[in-house]
Parts: C-alpha cells; sequence; structure tokens
C-alpha cells in the first residue's frame, strides 16, 4: 500500500490549550480514513494543520513523501488536497453552480483580462468546466437546484452541496468534516454511499470525520482516535475496537457494528 | 416565469441576459441613451456626460467595494491619479489622448494595486484608513511635485482629437464617455460570470474558504484594488478632459465619500447599481438647485437659508436611504420589475 499522506508527530498549541499533542499516523492512497473522538479531541484541528489554516508547532505532514507544512492553503489545494468544512462554508449568495465552479477555481486558467472580454477563451472555459461541474451535479443528485442560491437551500443540501464543492476539484484527497452531522438514519445512508462511490467510481482517498461509530466503522479501512488532543488508538476497525484506551475513552457507547 | 424558455446548451445558459425580453429591454435603453442628443440641450447633455464619467467610476468603486468587500475611501485620489496622469502626458509631453488615457489607467491601476497590499492584513475600519491615507499622500505629492503638476494653479488639458476632428462640443465627448461607459459596463458584467470575478465575490464573503479553494487572497486582492483603479483612473482622465482643468481641490475627500454614496445608494455588488447610484448622486444638488429656486420665488428671502440646508438634505437622503433600501436602487428597480411582470396576474 502507498502512503499518500503521513503525519509525524504533529503538537498544536492555543495559549496553554494542546489541541493537538504528538499526533502520528498514515493515510493509504485509495482508502477510506476516518478521524474520530468525543467534540474537542482535536479532529478539525488536525484536518486544519492539513489544509494549511493552523500552523503546527511541532512535527510534519507529509503529503506524498513531500512535506507541505511550508505550503499555503491555496499552494496545497494546487496538490489536489480538497475540504468540506464542518460547519458549512459555502458562498451562500452564490448559486450552486458558482460555487461548484469555484471549487474548480485551481484548475482554470482565465485571468482578469480574458475574463472581462469573456466572448473566445473564456466562455471556452466555463463551458467545458461547466460540463465537469454537471458530473459532479448528477453524482450527489443536485440537478433540481443548481441555479439556486445556497442560503436558499435546507441543511441537509447545503451540506451536499459543500461535499460537491471539494469534489468539484478532482482532488486526490478529499477532507470531510463531519458531512453526515444533522442528517437522519437514510440521509447518513445516502452520504455513506457517495463517499463510497467517490472511492470506487472517481479513485478519490477519502478522511472522514463522523461521530456514528456504526457508519465509520462500516465505511473505513482505517481509523485514528483522538481524545484531548492525544491519540489513543490506530489501525483497522478491528484493531482500534479492541484497544483498551480507545475501550476507556468511550465507556458507554456502543463499539460494537 | 422562465419555464418555458428551456435551456438547450450551455453556452446558452451562461449568456448575460439569457431571457430575451431583458435582452430587448437593454437594448433599447443604450438606443434612448444614444439618442438623447436629439432631443435634449446642450445643458442636458453636460449632465448625461457627467452622469456617464461619474458611472465608470462607481462601478470601478463597486468592484473593489461591493463586489470584493475592500472598502476604500481613496477614490478622490485614484480620480486624481488618473486625471493628472492624462494631463502631463498630454498637456507636457504633447502625447496623443488616445496613448494617454490607457495609460492613465495603468498608473493609477500600479499606485492602486501598491495601496492594496495592506488589505492582506486589515480589514473594514482598518483598511479604510490605510486607503485613506492613500488620498493625503497623493494631494500631498500633487501639491510636492509643482513642477510637473502646476502646483495650486492645476493643469490645463485640452479636448481629444482624431484627425481633424476634435471632441469639442458637448455631443461628441458625451457620444465618448457613453462608449467608455458602455465598454466598462460590459468588462465587468463579464468579469463577474468568469473565474476572476466569482474568486472576487468569494474573498469577499468568505476569505477561509477562498484560500481552501486556491484562491490566493493577497493577488486577488491586489487585482481587485488595481483593476479597481485602473477604471476609475480612467474616469478620471475623462473627467479632466471634460472640465480641461485639474486642480488639487477638484479630488478632496468629498469625492470619495460622494463615490461610496453612490455605490451605496445604487447597489453593493451591482453594475447597473453602480449606474444608477452614480446617476442619482450626481444629479441631487442639481435638483435640490432647482427646487430652491423654486422655492424662492415664492419665499424670496429664504434663499441664503435653504441653500444652506442643501448638504443637509443631502445627507438625509443618503441616510434615509441605508434605512429603508439598504439594497439600494438597483433593489427597487427589481422589484418594480417584478411588480410589472405580475401585473395584473402573473402568466
Ligand atoms: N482557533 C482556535 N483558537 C483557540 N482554540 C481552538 C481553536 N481551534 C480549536 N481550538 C481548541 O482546540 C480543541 C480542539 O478543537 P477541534 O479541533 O475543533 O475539535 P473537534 O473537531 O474534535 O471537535 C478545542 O479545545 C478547541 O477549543
Ligand atoms: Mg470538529
Amino acid at each position: 500500500m502507498n502512503k499518500i499522506m503521513e503525519i509525524k508527530n504533529i503538537s498544536l498549541q492555543f495559549g496553554g490549550v494542546k489541541a493537538l499533542n504528538d499526533v502520528s499516523f498514515h493515510i493509504n492512497e485509495g482508502e477510506i480514513f476516518s478521524i474520530i473522538g468525543p467534540n474537542g479531541a482535536g479532529k478539525t484541528s488536525m484536518l486544519n494543520c492539513i489544509s494549511g489554516l493552523y500552523k503546527p508547532s511541532e512535527g510534519e505532514i507529509h503529503y506524498k513523501g513531500k512535506n507541505i507544512l511550508p505550503m499555503k492553503p491555496h499552494q496545497r489545494t494546487k496538490l489536489g488536497i480538497a475540504r468540506a468544512f464542518q460547519n458549512i462554508a459555502l458562498f451562500g449568495s452564490m448559486s450552486v453552480l458558482d460555487n461548484l465552479k469555484l471549487g474548480r477555481h485551481t484548475l482554470m486558467k482565465s485571468g482578469f483580462i480574458k475574463s472581462g472580454i469573456y466572448w473566445g477563451a473564456a466562455e471556452k472555459e466555463e463551458v467545458q468546466h461547466r460540463r465537469k461541474v454537471e458530473e459532479v451535479i448528477d453524482f450527489l443528485q443536485l440537478q433540481d437546484i443548481r441555479h439556486t442560491p445556497v442560503d436558499k437551500l435546507p441543511y441537509g443540501l447545503q451540506k451536499r452541496v459543500e461535499v460537491g464543492r471539494a469534489l468539484a476539484l478532482d482532488p486526490e484527497l478529499i477532507l470531510l468534516d463531519e458531512p453526515m452531522a444533522g442528517m437522519n438514519a437514510s440521509e447518513k445512508e445516502e452520504m455513506s454511499r457517495f463517499i463510497l462511490d467517490m472511492l470506487e467510481l472517481k479513485n478519490i482517498t477519502v478522511v472522514l470525520i463522523e461521530h456514528d461509530l456504526e457508519v465509520v466503522m462500516g465505511l473505513s479501512n482505517h481509523l485514528v482516535v483522538l481524545d484531548f488532543g492525544k491519540q489513543i488508538g490506530f489501525g483497522t476497525p478491528k484493531e482500534v475496537q479492541q484497544n483498551p484506551d480507545v475501550i476507556k475513552a468511550y465507556i458507554g457507547e456502543e463499539l460494537t457494528i | 416565469m422562465e419555464c418555458g424558455n428551456y435551456k438547450t446548451n450551455y453556452s446558452k445558459d451562461m449568456h448575460l441576459f439569457r431571457i430575451p425580453r431583458v435582452k430587448l429591454r437593454i437594448f433599447i435603453i443604450v438606443l434612448l441613451l444614444f439618442l438623447l442628443p436629439l432631443f435634449t440641450s446642450n445643458y442636458v447633455i453636460g449632465l448625461a456626460t457627467l452622469c456617464a464619467i461619474a458611472s465608470i467610476g462607481a462601478i470601478g468603486l463597486n468592484i473593489l467595494t461591493g463586489f470584493t468587500g475592500q472598502i476604500s475611501v481613496g477614490v478622490g485620489a485614484f480620480l486624481a491619479i488618473g486625471g493628472y496622469t492624462s494631463a502631463i502626458l498630454t498637456s507636457i509631453l504633447g502625447w496623443s489622448f488616445w496613448i494617454s488615457l490607457p495609460l492613465a489607467g495603468l498608473v493609477t491601476a500600479i499606485v492602486g494595486g501598491i495601496f492594496g497590499i495592506p488589505s492582506l492584513r486589515l480589514k473594514g475600519l482598518y483598511l479604510a484608513i490605510a486607503t485613506l491615507a492613500a488620498q493625503f499622500i497623493v494631494l500631498w505629492a500633487i501639491g510636492r511635485f509643482s513642477g510637473l503638476t502646476g502646483g495650486g494653479e492645476g493643469m490645463v488639458l485640452q479636448r481629444p482629437s482624431i484627425g481633424s476632428f476634435t471632441f469639442s462640443s458637448q455631443t461628441s465627448y458625451y457620444y465618448l464617455c457613453l462608449v467608455i461607459l458602455l465598454l466598462v459596463t460590459i468588462y465587468t458584467l463579464n468579469l463577474f460570470r468568469a473565474k476572476t470575478g466569482r474568486a472576487f465575490l468569494a474573498v469577499h464573503h468568505r476569505d477561509v474558504a477562498a484560500q481552501i479553494m486556491g484562491i490566493h487572497l493577497l493577488k486577488y486582492k491586489v487585482v481587485a484594488f488595481a483593476l479597481s483603479s485602473f477604471i476609475v483612473g480612467i474616469g478620471g482622465a475623462l473627467l479632466a478632459h471634460y472640465t480641461m482643468i485639474v486642480t488639487v481641490e477638484l479630488y478632496s475627500i468629498d469625492v470619495s465619500i460622494q463615490y461610496l454614496a453612490m455605490i451605496l445608494v445604487g447597489g453593493l455588488g451591482s453594475v447597473f447599481g453602480s449606474i444608477l447610484g452614480a446617476i442619482f448622486i450626481t444629479l441631487l444638488p442639481v435638483a435640490l438647485g432647482y427646487m430652491i429656486e423654486f422655492l424662492t420665488v415664492y419665499m424670496p428671502n429664504a434663499y441664503s437659508l435653504l441653500n444652506s440646508f442643501q448638504e443637509f438634505v443631502f445627507g438625509l437622503v443618503i441616510i434615509l436611504f441605508l434605512i429603508f433600501e439598504p439594497g439600494g436602487l438597483i433593489h427597487i428597480w427589481n422589484n418594480i420589475k417584478t411588480y410589472l411582470r405580475l401585473w395584473p396576474f402573473s402568466y
């Protein structure tokens, strides 16, 4: 198995709070990898370190063998790392289409001259990328709402557009921060299907944060467990479920599938 | 209502004006603007020219402030740079207006871009103060380098010409400004349906998410400043060749506030709103002047009192707008359109 990403001894501090404390794990190419742990464990902070919004105080993050910590967030996106936020961060007044097209920003070339002249190069590019965006729309079944401003959409659909915008990048690695939060069982099942298809049909490596252990254990090839910034478990779902530290942290929770 | 118009392909679906009725309406408005000189006086054409020039500047400012969310109170300075650059190039160096005009835009764009660099760190009010610095630094520089700029005297400019034809009449200069306004309008509308404009909007609404989309924040903010300043600089040069004089007093902080008022009253983040706002703010003092004249006929002694009320009314109108119609004139216009389209019942 090829490691697509390696997290090496990452620590992150906010004043006195250690949001991440010497965390090390790796993600294989072509797998669904999950980060679990109670609220405030540092899961989102980990993704923020990967996408470059937070700068860890120690450690390295390697993507395809290269340390990406010196890179700015927008440069990491160019490498093919996409992200869907936990707190929906869509461009509210813009349509679903425009949000998805923004997901393809790094793949488009028109500068301010070609954009403003439009007819010719920019139009051609817009049409070509519209076709790609329509693939995402079909994939996530957003056909009926493509022209709707996203802030007019119900929460569940916004979550889906958030995932769609990340998918629009045609990423190699997608970071999904609680894409199923607030969804009912059937919506979760639908989203699980989408996640499996991302890997199977589009060959995208998935990093998932999700609280529903049944869903996580069912979907993931490997997972890491964080608790108060510390890594208390890492391995296959089976290994993690048998880990005494994890069992202790999850006392009272159902750990069987 | 548009359900009968099935979009057959993506290119059509992304047209500037997707609906034939809208296309027709725009065409008629543009046609009327071109025919305006046929049925109005020189005085009206002069006002229309000022409106067109103000519209160019307002669109420029709106790109930066309304669309990209970077507040600037330095428009006056950037108009000055456009005006003075063209004045120096044409009057001192004797260059053609047609070369000086784009160069005026370019010089303004470079200075604007430089003043845009702090925008990576500064937001909102803090950025506003930084752009206010632009206002003072530029005006100071104009006074300081009086050998080039004529100092307090200012500079005299000529109207442009092509071959033996000079744009000296009100009507010809009006057409020149109208054509440039049209080009600026089309450029800006296009910009916001392609990559660069979308990135500007993204930077405005969520700069963290914008970065994760791969948008280089500093680059796009500086480009927004430069592009906005380019257009404002063109407006400044057109104004200078219209009034045929540039002096420092023409570009005070008041001018910057007026342009901000134009985009606030017209509608932030709207190209047509910028034009409506520019017309409104340009014509408001004229309309108030008429009203005062009219009232003085009945109250001869009240002239000076009424006159001093003029600025008060100007401020009041803007405040009322901000309170009761924050969407601006463009919002009112859209509401009227919807109302008319549904009247007497929807079809
Ligand atoms: N920007 C920040 N400033 C200060 N503290 C933060 C910041 N981001 C996260 N934290 C802290 O780091 C810890 C982990 O938060 P987070 O990564 O959001 O947890 P999770 O996503 O696992 O619920 C929490 O204690 C949180 O308060
Ligand atoms: Mg979180």
